[in-house]
């Protein structure tokens, strides 16, 4: 039992609302669409790269107005443009969006209206080059933070969240996607939900606790059920369109699921103060040199000086 | 750049007035943060929050009660204000740690940020806030409105290595008088924030005072989640690269 | 002991805390471990109401080991003074002191006094004699003799012997059973105290309502004295018996009184049977020797101060202008005469007693008989809105429209809206200065009763009636300062230190005559204005200046810091140790000097032996310092100004879950008691517990100046009760959670905090919990909450008529209360 202040967590909770997790679910799929969309684009695989587009196009639409909701009014996502920053991910992230929506906007754009042109290309590029990085910005997002659930996972969450996209990416597409284009989102929607799965599996080995209990726990085996039957789904469908489309839904609900899990498990390792004090109190104790105070207060204990309250009479 | 200037709270001179408190939240024009009944000794303030920038523990014990100020740490790396995607918390010149609320937007990313639970966004207002070292009260020469309230000088203001010198020695005297608990929190350059602008001298373990006994800053495994997220970013690329191979 | 000091006076507390860090060992003793305990080197926890027991036994325990500081006592004190032969003691008669008359409910103290001593005024009717306080300073009837003594204290009518003896059942064991205080731990304390007093080292003893608060408080208080007087801990630094006082100028409320029995400079009030005359009241209150011996002076300078030109030798001054009372008017004698229907009108200034006075509901129930009321306040108190949304309102007791009180609510200016001087705990005056002009219609009570003066005596300008003359005379000429036309503050504290013939600011009291060529109206404050210049508002800060600071404030009398000084040095005039010294004998100058001003005649030598002729201050010896007493002495045994006994006794509190062990005397005899409706005593076991009551640093008394402000009432947002951990079990109460506390008067609800610092004590032989009950809620307010007084009775102590607050009995039970 680790000591504490009457239970009361040392850590805030994080302020964020729904929106945040599902805008990492958004941008998420959006970066990994847009990549699949490049890359289908330069295979020549054009259905397939219209399909990504829109999904890439899409997610971002819907993220702008989740970040602005979050922020509580418009103006205030300018703020975010004021500097730049490396050591603040949402600074970076902010800097990716701010050039990954407008390109994958006009690379959707320019696909849709039939004039992709030099600049429809270079938006497209850019976007699909950024796309990686818009997926798993995010992770390090809420990994650099004091959360021992989000901190401590920060070798595996950018993985998970890679996977997450790819999974979402390569299912949606899939879905939206003639069956006859849509092998290579097929085989993305699969690696992506394999890649999640494992992801999650190493990081609840490693932290465990808030992955494994409670509502982020459950959200978690929810989202595990809904990636393993897309992935199933995914290479079962064949050519029936029904089923893969089945597919691309229950892929992009684990991949939704995955981060509102991820979530969950923030806010209760932040309120719960063992999860905070519990790593750092033996820490200190595994250091036998690092707290002088404690270990001089030790023997002086063995000693028999007593200590200050026993000095009362 | 000036001198270092903050605070060295010896708690075992604190007689629980909470003078700090409210004249903080006098000078600094800080709402109330609820009339809530809380049943824990004779804090019913709770924790540190956008609406408390001085918290007062009381910890009762077997023939003592412990009473301790908390405040914002102004640590040396202050991992609220690398994460601050604004620019709104900035170093002062007198190297400590203020949000200028007119720059702040309300991202919230400060909060579970911070590695003691200081700095918290202020609801209806949408910002975040925390102490800030009196940093206009600083300006003018005067010391910050916690430390000038407090009788028994539990507060001390003024250079960090000055300060830090002077809590060296109080721990020595009160070890001396037999007071074997005694101990600086905060004081040592090499932990994992760099050391505070705001040490303490506790009597107990941190955590009995709700204070994590070894604070890390986030950004200091920053690179490192980089390296991981840069990696996975492209194991993403190459997945969808690999997902065009013809042979599958 | 009873004082919650880090608590209540927590900016005078950094003083201790300071004091502790250069080495000084504090010792709390208080029925609960509270924030002071917390600082403590040790704690003591006390069954409330068991102090005279506790500190009885360090008087014996001073008396039965020699600790008392043997040359100090013999010169100093009344040790050796023979007492007369028909005095008897608590010893002979169970627990009462001869002279009690059993129908009157009070003592004749005729038997008290010294050997050869004329009676002092005989103990009349309590109704004709004003209280305590009025001759608290001791003045004897006219006596040149000074009484017979034995210097060897052997003698066993002496004052010493008679301690003795007195003392003797007070033993650690006693304390033990009676106090809940295990004996190891008692012996402690007294050997700490013996042991840090004498000549190199002194003890201080800081007290405060947790000690007056009892039906026998100002006993508690003098058995203090007595230990002090015994170690030789009284006039010299480091030492003394410190009232930690309340209100920020309470001292300053009772040096110029709103009390009805004394007069500024504690001057007794005339009384209709004894004193209708000057002459009758200066024959009556002018000692033979001592500072007392010019009372003429003190008395007829404080008309000049009021009448002026008026006052004349040929009308005595205007003496005849002062009202006359004629009995008890105390604030609960008023409360109960009000509930009677005999008051009509009642002026409620910078007070709660809706919430805060014991017995709250007798009081809401006695303002609703009156004509008028008029409050003044910062915010509408509980007192001036009970008509409408008190708890009788809502219990349907009291019903609006058939209260025919007419309210009148006048908004009050705040500290930091005027000018004026505070005077606190250590006699010290200190000027504040007006930060800003008060708002909408606040004004200051100098400002409301100059203009309420200006407007009557308006509307009597030209009365020939004799009965308008006392208002018509006074002189009402304060200069008035825009823009409220606000009297200067500082003309007033001009006037209260008194100008001479010349009409320039007087520097001393030396300097008072009653031949009416001075005007002053408050003889101690004198020179606090010398020189023409305010000596409250200097601020010289103190390591500019000696370790006494003299500078800093202006302290009366005459800016001395340590009372009875001359003490400080022994009966030689050398100080008693290097250490200690403060004031000494300067036998080149022939002068006292030292630290800080001597508190004695400047050059009176220390082998002055006053001669026939030889008046005030030159009537007493070279080597007895306390000069407010006729003898010089101070009093280990007080023959005079106690109603209730001539040397302290434990008496159970009026409301005790236990008999007195001591004595047949359950009680104190003389208490004030009230038998009456709303005021029904519990008797006997009926309430198990004791309950207490006291204060919260975060909140102040009957709460208008806290529970109002947002920033306070957050930190204590609701009424709670303390209980120990073994009574939540024993009754099932919950942290956190309701609690219902009961007493023959009411039922109030708290919410619980189950707390390790409220321990059980074993007294005699059985556990006792102590409930304790912070008492500064009431109906109104950010923060609100049922108000503890409501819980308690009207049971006073007989000299000061302060009320039992401290000690009483209750029951507690799980949940809230019904409604
Ligand atoms: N913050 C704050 N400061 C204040 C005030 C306030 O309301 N709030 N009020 C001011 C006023 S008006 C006054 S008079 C002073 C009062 O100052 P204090 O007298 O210090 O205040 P209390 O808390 O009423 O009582 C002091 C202590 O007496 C203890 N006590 C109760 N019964 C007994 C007993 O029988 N024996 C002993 N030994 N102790 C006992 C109580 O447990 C309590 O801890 O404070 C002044 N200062
Ligand atoms: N049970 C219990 N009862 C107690 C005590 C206890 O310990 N236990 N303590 C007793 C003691 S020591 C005291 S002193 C009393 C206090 O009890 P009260 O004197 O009845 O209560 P206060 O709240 O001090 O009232 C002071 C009022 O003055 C107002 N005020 C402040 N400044 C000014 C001003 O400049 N002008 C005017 N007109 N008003 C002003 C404030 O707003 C406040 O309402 O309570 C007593 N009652
Ligand atoms: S304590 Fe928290 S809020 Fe204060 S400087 Fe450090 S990281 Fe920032
Ligand atoms: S909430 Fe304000 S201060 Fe905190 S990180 Fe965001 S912009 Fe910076
Ligand atoms: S330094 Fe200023 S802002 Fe910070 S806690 Fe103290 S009073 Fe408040
Ligand atoms: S003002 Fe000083 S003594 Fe009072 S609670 Fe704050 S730190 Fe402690
Ligand atoms: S409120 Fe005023 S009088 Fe009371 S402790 Fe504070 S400074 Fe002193
Ligand atoms: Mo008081």
């Amino acid at each position: 039992m680790t000591r504490d202040y009457y239970g009361r967590p040392v850590l805030k909770e994080p302020v964020w609302k729904w929106y945040i997790p599902a805008y990492f679910f958004t941008g998420g799929l959006a970066g990994a669409s847009s990549t699949l969309a490049l890359a289908a684009r330069a295979s020549g695989n054009r259905p397939l790269a219209r399909s990504a587009l829109l999904a890439s196009s899409a997610g971002i639409a819907v993220s702008g107005p989740l970040l602005v909701v979050d922020l509580g009014r418009p103006a205030r996502f300018l703020g975010m443009l004021r500097v730049a920053k490396p050591t603040s991910p949402m600074s970076v992230g902010s800097w990716l969006l701010a050039v990954f929506g407008p390109a994958s906007a006009i690379a959707a754009a320019t696909d849709v209206s039939g004039r992709m042109g030099r600049v429809g290309w270079a938006a497209a590029a850019v976007a699909g080059v950024l796309g990686p990085a818009v997926s798993t910005y995010t992770a390090v997002l809420v990994a650099d933070t004091a959360i021992p659930a989000w901190h401590d996972a920060y070798r595996e969450l950018p993985f998970l969240f890679a996977g997450s996209s790819a999974a979402s990416a390569g299912g949606v597409a899939l879905a939206l996607t003639p069956v006859g284009d849509a092998a290579p989102a097929r085989r993305l929607a699969v690696v992506g939900a394999l890649a999640e799965l494992a992801a999650a599996r190493s990081m609840e080995s490693r932290v465990a606790g808030p992955y494994e209990n409670g509502q982020a726990g459950r959200l978690a085996r929810a989202a595990e059920a809904c990636t393993a039957a897309g992935a199933v789904a995914a290479l079962a469908a064949g050519r029936r369109r029904g089923v893969a489309v089945g597919a691309g839904a229950l892929l992009a609900a684990g991949s939704m699921l995955t981060r509102f899990s991820v979530f969950r498990a923030g806010f209760e390792s932040a309120a719960d103060p063992a999860a905070t004090i519990g790593p750092q109190r033996a820490r200190l104790e595994a250091v036998p040199g690092d707290e002088p105070v404690r270990r001089r207060q030790a023997d002086e204990r063995v000693r028999g000086v007593p200590s200050a309250h026993e000095r009362r009479i | 750049m000036t001198t270092r200037m903050g605070f060295f709270t010896d708690t075992s001179v604190c007689i629980g007035c909470k003078a700090c408190e409210v004249a903080c939240k006098e000078w600094n024009d800080v709402p109330d943060d609820g009339l809530n009944f809380l049943a824990t000794s004779y804090d019913n303030t709770g924790a540190l929050s956008a609406d408390t920038w001085r918290h007062v523990a009381f910890v009762e014990q077997p023939g003592r009660w412990l009473m301790s100020s908390d405040v914002c740490k102004h640590c040396t790396h202050a991992a609220c204000l690398d994460v601050c995607p604004t620019g709104a918390l900035f170093r002062t010149e007198f190297d400590t740690v203020v949000v200028q609320s007119d720059v702040c937007n309300g991202c919230g990313y400060c909060v579970p940020a911070c590695p003691f639970g200081v700095i918290d966004k202020r609801e209806p207002d949408g910002r975040a806030w925390k102490c800030t070292l009196c940093y206009d009260r600083l300006k003018s020469d005067l010391e910050p409105a916690c430390a000038k309230a407090c009788p028994t000088d539990s507060i001390q203001f003024g250079p960090l290595d000055e300060l830090r010198e002077r809590a060296a020695t109080r721990v020595g005297v009160l070890r001396e008088a037999g007071v074997v608990d005694a101990r600086l929190y905060g004081a040592d350059e090499n932990d994992g924030v760099g050391g505070f602008g705001a040490f303490f001298l506790l009597l107990d373990d941190p955590e009995v005072y709700g204070l994590p006994p070894d604070p890390v800053v986030t950004t200091r495994d920053l690179p490192g989640m980089w390296r991981v997220s840069a990696g996975a970013a492209l194991a993403l690329a190459g997945a969808v690269a690999a997902a065009f191979a013809r042979r599958w | 002991m009873g004082s919650n000091m880090a608590e209540c006076h927590p900016v005078g507390f950094q003083w201790v805390m300071e004091a502790k860090a250069r080495g000084a060992r504090i010792i709390h003793v208080d029925p609960r471990f509270t924030r002071t305990s917390a600082m403590s080197d040790a704690f003591v926890p006390i069954r409330a109401g068991s102090d005279i027991a506790f500190l009885g036994a360090i008087v014996n325990h001073i008396l039965s080991n020699g600790r008392e500081f043997r040359e100090y006592v013999a010169a100093y004190t009344n040790a050796s003074t023979i007492v007369g032969e028909h005095f008897r003691d608590t010893e002979d008669l169970d627990g009462l002191f001869s002279g009690w008359d059993r129908e009157a409910g009070q003592y004749d103290m005729e038997t008290w006094q010294y050997a050869g001593t004329p009676t002092a005024p005989s103990a009349a009717h309590r109704e004709e004699t004003p209280t305590g306080e009025a001759f608290g300073y001791g003045a004897m009837a006219e006596d040149p003799q000074p009484p017979a003594t034995d210097p060897t204290l052997e003698h066993p009518r002496c004052v010493f012997q008679i301690l003795k003896r007195h003392f003797s059942r007070y033993t650690p064991q006693v304390v033990a059973e009676v106090c809940g205080v295990p004996t190891e731990q008692f012996l402690e304390v007294a050997e700490a105290l013996c042991d840090n007093s004498g000549r190199e080292r002194t003890s201080a003893i800081c007290y405060s309502v947790g000690w007056t608060q009892h039906s026998v408080g100002v006993q508690y208080i003098r058995t203090a004295a007595i230990i002090q007087l015994l170690l030789g801990n009284m006039g010299r630094p480091g030492g003394g018996v410190m009232a930690l006082r309340g209100h920020a100028s309470i001292q300053g409320s009772t040096d110029i009184p709103t009390l009805y029995n004394i007069l500024p400079g504690y001057q007794p009030m005339p009384h209709a049977a004894t004193t209708p005359s000057l002459a009758q009241y200066l024959a009556e209150n002018t000692a033979p020797a001592g500072v007392w011996a010019d009372a003429g002076a003190y008395i007829v300078s404080l008309l000049k101060a009021w009448f002026g030109d008026a006052a004349t030798v040929g009308n005595d001054f205007c003496y005849g202008h002062l009202p006359l009372i004629s009995g008890d008017h105390s604030t609960y004698r008023t409360t109960l005469d009000m509930a009677d229907g005999k008051v009509q009108g009642f002026f409620v200034m910078g007070e709660n007693p809706a919430v805060g006075s014991a017995n709250g509901k007798l009081h809401r129930l006695a303002m609703s008989k009156l004509d008028w009321l008029v409050v003044r306040d910062l915010v509408e108190i509980e007192t001036a809105s009970f008509w409408k949304d008190g708890p009788e309102i809502d219990g349907g007791e009291l019903r609006t429209e058939e209260i025919a009180t007419e309210v009148f609510f006048l908004p009050a200016a705040a500290h930091t809206e005027k000018d004026g001087s505070f005077t606190q705990t250590q006699r010290m005056l200190q000027w504040h200065h007006k930060a800003v002009e008060p708002r909408g219609d606040c004004r200051s009570e100098l400002w409301f009763y100059w203009h309420l003066g200006r407007i009557i005596r308006e509307k009597l300008a030209g009365s020939t009636e004799a009965r308008d003359r006392p208002v018509l005379d006074l002189t009402w000429d304060y200069p008035l300062v825009a823009p409220h036309d606000e009297p200067d503050a500082e003309a007033v504290l001009r006037e209260i230190n008194g100008v001479g013939r010349d009409g320039r600011a007087l520097a001393s009291f030396a300097e008072l005559a009653d031949d009416g060529s001075t005007a002053c109206g408050c003889w101690i404050y004198c020179g606090c204005y010398a020189d023409e210049v305010n000596q409250t508002a200097r601020r010289r800060p103190g390591r500019e200046q000696s370790w006494v600071a003299p500078e800093w404030g202006w302290a009366w009398p005459a800016n001395r810091r340590i009372l009875y000084n001359r003490a400080s040095a022994d009966p030689a005039g050398k100080p008693w140790s290097e250490r200690k010294a403060y004031v000494w004998w300067d036998e080149e100058a022939r002068r006292w000097t030292g630290h800080d001003v001597p508190d004695f005649l400047a050059d009176l030598p220390p082998d002055h032996v006053p001669s026939e002729g030889d008046k005030g201050l030159r009537a007493l010896r070279g080597d007895e310092p306390f000069i407010v007493q006729a003898d010089g002495r101070g009093w280990l045994f007080a023959p005079n100004g106690l109603l209730d006994g001539p040397l302290p006794t434990h008496y159970e509190p009026h409301e005790s879950p236990f008999s007195n062990p001591l004595y047949g005397q359950q009680a104190n005899p003389a208490r004030l008691v009230f038998h009456r409706k709303g005021n029904r005593y519990a008797s006997g076991a009926e309430y198990p517990y004791v309950m207490t009551t006291y204060r919260l640093t975060e909140h102040h008394t009957a709460g208008g100046m806290s529970r109002f402000q947002a920033h306070l009432a957050e930190l204590q947002p609701e009424m709670f009760c303390e209980v120990s951990p073994q009574l939540a079990a024993e009754r099932g109460l919950t942290n956190g959670g309701w609690a219902t506390i009961t007493s023959p008067r009411t039922a109030i609800e708290a919410r619980v905090l189950v707390t390790d610092r409220m321990a059980p004590l074993t007294v005699q032989g059985r556990t006792l919990h102590q409930v304790g009950l912070p008492y500064h809620w009431g109906w109104k307010g950010l923060s609100t909450g049922d108000a503890a007084n409501d819980l308690f009775p009207l049971a006073l102590d007989p000299n000061v008529s302060i009320q039992e607050v401290k000690a009483s009995t209750c029951d507690i039970r799980p949940g809230r209360r019904s409604r």
